[in-house]
This record gives structure tokens, C-alpha cells and sequence, in this order.
């Protein structure tokens, strides 16, 4: 940003008149809509929902196809050479900040985590300055790591609890920490770190495929990464299946459950997002022959992104299964 | 291909289609400006019901979606999305670039605030009634004991945050790369600046409020237990989380207004500001401290004593960037050759009423002193100095300032003085007695107190009638100038001022800057 030369200033390319966003617009507050009268028709209504799943639907897919039609406008642009090296720039800026806002949303729920295990468990338990709670509210309850018994547990049940609060938390059988597997090669969280790690590497070698002009090395390590991805998607799958399944371990399994499904659940959510953006990429290099050496953004930000979905699953794992 | 010599498109497409920063700061401003009439009329509904004791117009129950709503519509809708249509009016303007950096993206943060307000007011109509557990949404209260609306509220704030984060991203990319050849970093207008740190917290912090909602849909709708006891949670942990994002966002609110402030004064010191490096190292100093000052909004609900010094000290930190800051003003004026025109009337209305927001915000930080004053109307004394005479008035200020430059009229300066003295009046009878109320024991956010509080509080009523109605006037002088203003020509409205938004013709053609200025 020091050095600027005027060269780059002479066209920046302003789009005209747009109906991108306005149908963006409809479709994210349909979809959004939809799916908070879903949830209150459950939660708190007969349990009828059949109108707002329609609403969520034909949102996310008016969403959906509005995105598609927007990154592909934005594809043609760049390859109509409508780019300058500073709009260019612009996109990069763009990309960074939005991974940066994404990191901040898992500081959230990481911060919950280690909030709860310093401070908030050892107080119900009795501990410090907090400590008259355990003796008024969860006579009882002792405090470890994973949760094998929550307060409401201890003091036996909703039934014999002093405070009001929504629904009833049961403890898990089983948790997903290393000690509780069977063996260590039957440890699903030790070959998902293997998987995701390895697909940071193919995507790198990709990488280096492409700044070399090899297409050809490009599209194969960048179809491993993919793979690579949906195998990690799968085993994921697998590992929820089996929590629910034979572990005992849900959403209400008390907090030790919710922080676990919650931040494997939106890591989930986000390599399921950086996996689609890399196959798209995958697609546009083999099908329509895109991304030369030195023009390769749409490919470059996903796999930004895709450090980034793989750097937070090193906390997970850290924090989640092995801590 | 590139050739852009045109003006804006005929009818209702220009608005809903339109990629310029002009239109699409236009349409924030009027969209806040709405807003504000909508929070505005919120508030009276509270005042009217405090003019007298004992329960008067609305119940209890309606009475708390109103400080609900009056709290959220001000906050996220009228507050603001203004400083974001000036940013995007002004920013390009001010660096000279041929628009935001990201333009169709523009448009989409702007066109999905008026839905999402159009949920959030339509829960008033739902059955059990809007949210009604404070703009600070505390659990349990929004989760355990919450109104059905409140997923619609979950929902509208995720959309809020989204469009807060694009219009950040959006600003921080247009001053990091669309600066004109010569304007470095350290020649950036001071409102720029504070733009530039200000998109920075919104984008750190936005995510993390989107969060702390997603955790209370989680606990209403899935049976997690994040702010549940029961389950091995703590309602507390809400505290944090939102108050992680709380404090940098009133500083996302002030900061700008910072801003205008400092643009205007110099123009009617006719000096230049005052400590301009010192003015920005301050600017980053609050940014940078305002993240580490969460929990003194929470020293009564438990915390370890360390954890009370230390926010404590942290807290009462901000105050020497700030002072930095009021000191540059001020100096900035001294021995200036200084006219009063509505802008800086605003201005000079904003130094001291904010400073004084800022010497209650100092008291509020002693931990034990807080004791006494948490949640009581001298909170809301408080924080209405700094977001109202703060935020607010250096909004008035800056529409004034700018409006000759959007438009091509003048408004009509007395008209603006009035409006101006109006308010100031107006809000210092509604606000400053509030801090005896709050002093002598009257807790916020309740519909009926003691006789002892009665006077003052028909005071505060009386004085926010006139506040209201000042900015009827407002809306009514600008208007005005917008319609039938006295034409005016010259790029430079005012004698003092610098910078490159005075650079350009009068009005500001719809598309200014398309082959940069060289700075100097």
C-alpha cells in the first residue's frame, strides 16, 4: 500500500445498475423468516409447519440461485478483463476481513468453552467467590471435565430443582474424549485431524501446480483436497451418528454437549461451504478451463479459506477432544 | 466498456438497483432517519406513561417492548446505519475514489436493513408481544422467560450483523485501496480514520453478537444449555459474550461522530485540527482498550475482585485518549477566528454535553461507586449525553455541514439555529435531571417509581416532548432545502473548509473522482 503508481487508478470498473442485490435481499429474509416461524411453530405451536418450510425453502434456493448468478457475473467481469489490478485487490482485502469475521465468530463459542470450564464449572462445585451456589442450588454436583453428570442431574432431576430453566439435560454415557475410546486407531477425531491436515497439504501442492503453469497437477491435487474434504464431511457424519446413537451424547447432554456440537457443528458447517467453494473451482478449472498462473483468485480465496476451516479444527481438537 | 458518464437511472429501479455510494448513502440516511422517528416515538411512549407516578397509558408488559424497542430501533437502526450512509457519501468523496470499493455489495448491506427492521417491528403484533427484556437482551430473561417473537428477533439481529459486517468490509477495502495517488494513510481526513477503526470493531466484534444470539436460539429451540445452570451453563456467560460485543459497539456508535466533530471544527476555527497524529493514535488507543473494558457493565453480578480492578483500571484508561481528544478540540478553537453557524453550534453543543457523558462514564467506572449507581436512571443519564447531545447531534451537525454539497441548497440557518437550541434545551431538561433520579435510588426500565421521583420525572417528560418535537422541525428544514432551498454553486460552501468532498462541484455530480485527483 506504499507504493502506488497512478497506472492502476485509470479504470476501476463500477458496476451498473445491479438486481443482484435486491434479490439476494428476498431471498435471505425469506429463508431467515422462514426458518424462525419453523422453529416457533415447534417449539411453541402445535407443531404444524408445512407453510414455513416452504417459505424457508423457496428462500435459501431464491438465495442460492441469486449467489450463483452473482459469482458468475463476477467471473465473467474478470475474464472480460473488466479487472483492474486494484479491483483485484479489492476482492483480496474483502476476502481477508470476511475470514477474519468468521474467526471471531468461532472466538465466540470458544470463549463460552473456556469460560465454562475455568470459571463457571468449579464454581457450581462450590468453588471461590461463586461457591454458595453449589450449597443453595446443585447440592451435589462436582465439577470435571467432561461432564459426565450436570447439576441437574445431581440434585435429581427438574423435579427437585430450585430455579426454573427450559427442558431437562441428561448426561452422557460416553464422551469423545481419547480416553473413552477402545482403541487409539478407533478414534474417529484422531483421523479426521489426519484428513483435514493432509487436504491443507493437496491444496498447497495445487497450489504450487498452478503458479507452475501445470493444470494438470492442479486439477488433481485439487480433486484429492475435495475428496479429501467429503471424507472428513462423512466420517464427521459417522461420528455424530455414533454420539447419538451409542454414546448417549446430544444436544441436551448438559454443556458438555452443547459446546461440542456447537463448535464441531458450525467447523462442520463451514469445510461442508470451504469444500463447495473448492469444487467449484475444481469444476470451473476442468470444465470450462479457468485460472492461469498468475489470474487465479476465486481458486486462491477458497483455499484461503480452507487453511482457515483447517486451523480451527486444530483448536477443536486441541480443546474439544483432547483437553 | 467502463465508460460511466451518465446520471442515475428514472423511478423506483434507480433506488432498488442503484450500485452509486451517493444513492445508496442517501437511502441509509433517509432509512435511519425513519428509524429515528420510530425509536423517537417509542420514547415518548415511555415518557408519557413516567409523566406521572403510578401506571398511567400502557402496562407493564407493553412497557418493557418499548424500552426494548426504543433501545434496539435507536441503536442498530437509527444510529447506526446514519453514520454508515455518511461514510458512504462522504469516504469516496473525502479520498478520491470513484465509488466503495465493492459496490453491488453496497447495495445489498443497505436492502436488507429495512426487512429486517419490518420483522423486528412486526413482532409488536405477535402473539405474547415484541421482546421485552431489555436492547441488552439479558438470559434468561430472552431465553427461559422470552415471548415467541424472540426468534424473530434472533433472526433480525443476524441479518443487522450481516449487513453491519459487509458495510465494514466494504469501508475498510475502499480506504485501504481506493485512496487517490498522494493520500497516504496520514493524510486521511480525520473522519476516514475513524471510519476505518470504526469498520475494524464492527467486523471483529458483529460475529461475535451473532454468536451469543445463535447460543439463546440453541437454548430456546435445541436443548443446549450455554446460559443454563442446570445443564452446567451460566447465564452470566450471556453477560460476557454480549458485552464482548456491547463495548466496542458504543464505541462503533461514538467513534465517527468523533469524526464529523473533528472536520468541522477546524472549518469554523478556520485553523487546522489541532494534534492531527494524536487525534488518530487516540482514536486507535479507545478502538484498542474498548476490548478489554467489557465487564464494567457488570460489577454487581458476581465477578472475583481481580476481575473488578482490573476492569476497573482498564475502564477508567479510556479516559486519557478521550481527554486527548477534547483537549485537541478545544485547542483547535483557541484563538481561532470562530463563526457559530448550525454545524458548529452542533459541535460545540456535542464538547460539552459529551463531556459530560464522558465525566458520569468516568464515574460509573469505580467499581464500588457503581454499586450504587448500576441500573439506575443516572446510567441512563448516562449513556443518553454520550449516544443523544454525543452520536446525535454531531449527526444533525454533519447534515447541516454537508447538505448544501448533496443537494445544492442552503437550509435555512435560522431554522437550523432553532432546531439547535431547541434540542439543546429540550435535552437537558429530559436528560439532566435524570442523574438526580438516578443518584437518589430510581432504577431504569420500570413503569411507575416513587413520589419522591415526581417532579423530575415531569421534568424529563416535559423536556422530551421538546426534543421530539425539535426534530419535527428537523426533518421539516431539510426537507425544505432538499425541495426549495436558496440554490448555491459554489464547490466550497464553507469559507474554512478543506478537503476534496469541496474540490468538486456543487452539487456533487452523481459520479465524482472516476480518474483520481493527484494529493499533494
Amino acid at each position: 500500500m506504499t507504493t502506488q503508481s497512478s497506472t492502476e487508478y485509470e479504470k476501476y470498473y463500477v458496476p451498473e445498475k445491479s438486481k443482484l442485490a435486491v434479490c439476494a435481499t428476498i431471498g435471505l429474509i425469506l429463508s431467515t423468516f422462514g426458518a424462525a416461524s419453523v422453529m416457533n411453530d415447534m417449539t411453541f405451536g402445535d407443531g404444524a409447519t408445512t407453510g414455513s418450510w416452504g417459505i424457508f425453502w423457496f428462500g435459501l434456493f431464491f438465495f442460492s440461485a441469486t449467489l450463483f448468478g452473482w459469482f458468475r457475473m463476477a467471473i465473467k467481469e474478470n475474464l472480460a478483463g473488466l479487472n483492474s489490478a486494484q479491483l483485484k485487490k479489492s476482492y483480496v482485502l474483502g476476502m481477508f476481513w470476511f475470514i477474519f469475521s468468521e474467526v471471531m465468530f468461532f472466538l465466540a463459542f470458544f470463549g463460552a468453552l473456556f469460560y465454562v470450564r475455568t470459571l463457571v464449572g468449579p464454581w457450581l462445585a462450590g468453588e471461590g467467590e461463586g461457591g454458595r451456589m453449589n450449597h443453595l442450588l446443585w447440592e451435589g454436583f462436582e465439577y470435571q471435565w467432561p461432564m459426565p453428570l450436570t447439576p441437574q442431574e445431581a440434585v435429581g432431576g427438574v423435579a427437585n430443582q430450585p430455579i426454573a430453566n427450559m427442558g431437562t439435560f441428561q448426561s452422557y454415557e460416553k464422551s469423545m474424549a481419547f480416553s473413552e475410546a477402545a482403541a487409539w486407531y478407533l478414534w474417529l477425531p484422531l483421523w479426521n485431524t489426519i484428513v483435514l491436515l493432509s487436504s491443507s497439504f493437496t491444496v498447497h501442492i495445487a497450489h504450487m501446480g498452478l503458479l507452475d503453469g501445470n493444470k494438470r497437477k492442479f486439477n488433481i491435487w485439487l480433486g484429492v483436497t475435495v475428496a479429501l474434504g467429503m471424507l472428513f464431511v462423512a466420517l464427521q457424519a459417522l461420528e455424530y451418528y455414533e454420539a447419538y446413537a451409542h454414546f448417549g451424547l446430544t444436544l441436551n447432554s448438559g454443556i458438555y454437549g452443547s459446546t461440542f456440537f456447537m463448535l464441531t457443528g458450525f467447523h462442520g458447517f463451514h469445510v461442508i461451504m470451504g469444500m463447495t467453494m473448492l469444487l467449484i473451482q475444481w469444476l470451473r478449472s476442468v470444465r470450462g478451463g479457468h485460472f492461469t498462473a498468475d489470474d487465479h483468485f476465486g481458486f486462491e480465496a477458497s483455499s484461503w479459506y480452507w487453511h482457515f476451516v483447517d486451523v480451527v479444527w486444530v483448536f477443536l481438537f486441541l480443546f474439544i477432544y483432547i483437553l | 466498456m467502463g465508460d460511466h458518464h451518465h446520471g442515475p437511472a428514472k423511478g423506483l429501479s434507480r433506488w432498488l438497483f442503484t450500485t452509486n455510494h451517493k444513492d445508496i448513502g442517501t437511502m441509509y440516511l433517509w432509512f435511519s432517519f425513519s428509524m429515528f422517528i420510530l425509536g423517537g416515538a417509542f420514547a415518548m411512549i415511555i415518557r408519557a406513561e413516567l409523566f406521572q407516578p403510578g401506571m398511567q397509558l400502557v402496562n407493564p408488559a407493553f412497557f418493557n417492548q418499548m424500552t426494548t424497542l426504543h433501545g434496539l430501533v435507536m441503536v442498530f437502526g437509527a444510529i447506526m446505519p446514519s453514520f454508515v450512509g455518511l461514510a458512504n457519501w462522504m469516504i469516496p468523496m473525502m479520498i478520491g475514489a470513484p465509488d466503495m470499493a465493492l459496490p453491488r455489495m453496497n447495495n445489498w448491506s443497505f436492502w436488507i436493513l429495512p426487512p429486517a427492521f419490518l420483522i423486528l417491528a412486526s413482532t409488536l403484533f405477535m402473539e405474547g408481544g415484541a421482546p421485552n427484556f431489555g436492547w441488552t437482551f439479558y438470559a434468561p430473561l430472552s431465553t427461559t422467560y422470552a415471548p415467541p417473537s424472540v426468534t424473530y428477533f434472533i433472526f433480525s439481529i443476524h441479518v443487522l450483523g450481516l449487513s453491519s459486517i459487509m458495510g465494514s468490509i466494504n469501508i475498510i477495502a475502499t480506504v485501504m485501496n481506493m485512496r487517490a495517488p498522494g493520500m497516504t494513510y496520514m493524510k486521511m481526513p480525520l473522519f476516514v480514520w475513524t471510519w476505518l477503526i470504526t469498520a475494524f470493531l464492527l467486523v471483529a466484534v458483529m460475529p461475535v453478537l451473532a454468536g451469543a444470539v445463535t447460543m439463546m436460539l440453541m437454548d430456546i429451540h435445541f436443548g443446549t444449555s450455554f446460559f443454563s445452570a442446570a445443564g452446567g451453563g451460566d447465564p452470566v456467560l450471556f453477560q460476557h459474550i454480549f458485552w464482548f460485543f456491547g463495548h466496542p459497539e458504543v464505541y462503533i456508535i461514538i467513534l465517527p461522530a468523533f469524526g464529523v466533530v473533528s472536520q468541522i471544527i477546524p472549518t469554523f476555527a478556520r485553523k487546522p485540527l489541532f494534534g492531527y497524529d494524536s487525534m488518530v493514535y487516540a482514536t486507535a488507543a479507545i478502538a484498542f482498550l474498548s476490548f478489554i473494558v467489557w465487564a464494567h457493565h457488570m460489577y454487581t453480578v458476581g465477578m472475583p475482585v481481580a476481575g473488578e480492578l482490573f476492569f476497573m483500571y482498564a475502564t477508567m484508561l479510556i479516559a486519557v485518549p478521550t481527554g486527548v481528544k477534547v483537549f485537541n478540540w478545544v485547542t483547535t478553537m483557541w484563538r481561532g477566528a470562530m463563526t457559530f453557524e448550525t454545524p458548529m453550534l452542533f459541535c460545540m453543543g456535542f464538547l460539552v454535553l459529551f463531556t459530560i457523558g464522558g465525566f458520569t462514564g468516568l464515574m460509573l467506572s469505580i467499581a464500588p461507586a457503581d454499586f450504587q449507581y448500576h441500573d439506575s436512571y443516572f446510567v441512563v443519564a448516562h449513556f443518553h449525553y454520550v449516544m443523544v447531545a454525543g452520536a446525535v447531534f454531531s449527526m444533525s451537525a454533519a447534515v447541516y455541514y454537508w447538505l448544501p454539497k448533496w443537494c445544492g441548497r442552503m437550509y435555512n440557518e435560522t431554522m437550523g439555529k432553532t432546531h439547535f437550541w431547541i434540542s439543546f434545551v429540550g435535552f437537558n431538561i429530559t436528560f439532566f435531571p435524570q442523574h438526580f433520579v438516578g443518584l437518589a435510588g430510581m432504577p431504569r426500565r420500570i413503569p411507575d417509581y416513587a413520589l419522591q421521583f415526581a417532579d423530575f420525572n415531569m421534568m424529563s417528560s416535559i423536556g422530551a416532548f421538546i426534543y421530539g418535537a425539535s426534530q419535527i422541525l428537523f426533518l421539516y428544514n431539510v426537507i425544505a432545502t432538499i425541495v426549495a432551498g436558496k440554490p448555491t454553486s459554489e464547490a466550497k460552501t464553507w469559507e474554512g473548509a478543506e478537503g476534496l468532498e469541496w474540490t468538486v462541484a456543487t452539487p456533487a455530480p452523481y459520479h465524482t473522482f472516476e480518474t483520481p485527483p493527484q494529493v499533494r
